[in-house]
């Protein structure tokens, strides 16, 4: 569960990023969150991650109030995050398999569990046997699916997926937002930040439109028409 | 502590993974580890030379002239009971123009004099030039003893030049430290940077920050270590190879070097205390800053 209250965050630079912004999103919801370069997606996705601290506002997510959590609980906080991002970030060195093994162990998994967790985490991405591959051998909506089983692996409870579909092309686009679409029906709440219009347009779900760091519209369809959310 | 093998797998393969900076880091460390220790042994030699200069300074006791050689004789126990003498050398009035005579070979003169205007002494030598004074004193102090000679000028001038040596010895040894952690620090500081990327991820998902520290404190761990091994076989080759090259030269029999066998368990020791602290502190300065929010 994200609720954010009159959050405005101005970079040091002086420059508003966010002015104002008041947003919720419920457990179990899927929201696309639209918006041309420079509205503050970025932005926003940095104050849900807790990478950046809001100028003024509240940011409350999964429990934990975001806008002034301590170095002590940051870490528990993001345990409850699965972050995707564009350009995939995964460690070029390690095989698939040991991508995920270093979230699981990095927040205190049993080798038990890491051995049980895996494989079904990459059954659900369609990658079961990709496991000792290693990220360069596969290709691009391959790699983004590892992305997604990472953020899968440790059981988070909400998923923020900052443009998942930048570097693919739009068939891969199309099935990456399946898949998402498919984890978010098996119960995690998902945030895809993007500007694809069209993409946004072929599902029906609910879509924040940002500008100039304020919402602009919040309704239920794509970028235009469709019901006001309530 | 579930992960601590994880953690130390993680700083063994890190250390073969980032091939070039490990071997950087480990010759910057032997590199400080062979100056600072070669600077330290020749500090402890030197002292000892100095050590071995102050014992070779005597005091001479005179005897009352009024003392039968057997009644001087009987003194030595007395002088040997007092506090900071080491060594009590009764000498006759008969051995002593005998020196005197062989230090003034050319001066006819000398030669016949009677031993009888020469007095009976004692020849001490004291454990601490330190307390020089005031064992003169006590000296002074028994009856029998009509005066003392003490060079008390040249004994204060080991005392400051054994002092100034120690004092700059130990400032040019921890300047050294401080530059070596720092060295270690950045070399560390490097193969980090190769890893950022690594450690965004692990903070991403939530890892604490000792999750990530601990694989780059085992591996600053190892390389200091491993660094003082060869840190240490290094000074040994070096040390043995001065030692032979001053034992075959004419000019320099006058120092007396130091087995290394000597010293080797408190040089190994060093070297270990300081290849660690230095790995150790040097990978924990090095991560520091990429554990900020």
């Amino acid at each position: 569960m994200i609720r954010m209250t009159d959050v405005e965050m101005e970079y040091g630079n002086g420059t508003e990023a966010i002015r104002g912004l008041s947003m919720d999103v419920e457990d179990g919801e899927f929201v696309f969150l639209v918006g041309p370069s420079g509205s503050g997606k970025s932005t926003l996705t940095k104050l849900l991650t807790g990478e950046v601290t809001p100028s003024a506002g509240r940011i409350m997510v999964n429990g934990f109030a975001v806008s002034s959590i301590t170095d002590r609980k940051l870490p528990l906080m993001r345990r409850t995050l699965g972050v995707i991002f564009q350009d995939f970030r995964l460690i070029e060195k390690k095989t698939v398999y040991d991508n995920l093994a270093f979230v699981m162990r990095a927040v205190g998994a049993s080798g038990k569990d890491i051995r049980h967790r895996i494989p079904y985490v990459l059954k659900l991405v369609g990658l079961e046997d990709k496991a000792r591959s290693f990220p360069n051998e596969l290709s691009g909506g391959e790699q983004q699916r590892v992305a997604i089983a990472r953020a899968l692996v440790n059981n988070p409870e909400t998923i923020i997926a900052d443009e998942p579909t930048g570097n693919l092309d739009p068939e891969r686009s199309w099935e990456l937002m399946e898949l998402l679409v498919r984890i978010n029906e098996l119960g995690t709440t998902v945030l895809v930040v993007t500007h694809e219009k069209d993409l946004v347009n072929q599902f029906s779900k609910r879509v924040v439109t940002i500008d100039q760091g304020r919402i602009i519209s919040d309704q239920i369809g794509g970028y235009v028409g469709g019901s006001i959310h309530a | 502590m579930r992960n601590i093998g994880y953690y130390i797998r993680e700083g063994i393969r890190n250390m073969f993974s980032h091939g070039f900076m490990s071997f950087a880091a480990v010759g910057i460390t032997v590199a400080c580890l062979v100056i600072m220790g070669t600077f330290t042994l020749v500090a402890v030699n030197l002292n000892e030379n100095l050590k071995d200069l102050e014992r070779e300074n005597e005091i001479m006791a005179f005897v009352d002239d009024s003392y039968t050689e057997d009644e001087a004789r009987a003194l030595q126990e007395t002088l040997e009971k007092i506090d900071n003498v080491r060594l009590v050398n009764f000498i006759t009035r008969a051995e002593a123009l005998k020196i005197f005579q062989s230090e003034h070979p050319d001066q006819e003169l000398y030669q016949d004099l009677d031993p009888q205007i020469l007095r009976d002494r004692f020849a001490i030598r004291v454990e601490s030039l330190e307390e020089l004074r005031e064992t003169k004193e006590k000296i002074k102090a028994v009856t029998g003893i009509a005066d003392v000679n003490a060079y008390e000028n040249i004994s204060d001038g080991f005392i400051t030049l054994r002092n100034v040596a120690t004092v700059l010895c130990v400032s040019l040894i921890l300047i050294l430290f401080v530059v070596s952690v720092f060295i270690i620090a950045n070399t560390i500081k490097l193969t980090t940077f190769d890893r950022r990327e690594e450690i965004a991820i692990m903070r991403m998902v939530g890892a604490r920050n000792s999750f990530i520290s601990w694989p780059f404190v085992y591996e600053g761990f190892l390389l200091g270590i491993f660094s003082a091994v060869v840190a240490f076989l290094l000074q040994w080759a070096l040390y043995e190879g001065v030692t032979r090259g001053v034992a075959e030269s004419q000019s320099l029999q006058l120092f007396r070097i130091l087995a290394f066998s000597e010293f080797w368990k408190p040089v190994a020791g060093s070297f270990l205390a300081a290849g660690m602290l230095m790995g150790v502190g040097g990978s924990l300065s090095a991560i520091r800053k990429f554990l900020d929010v």
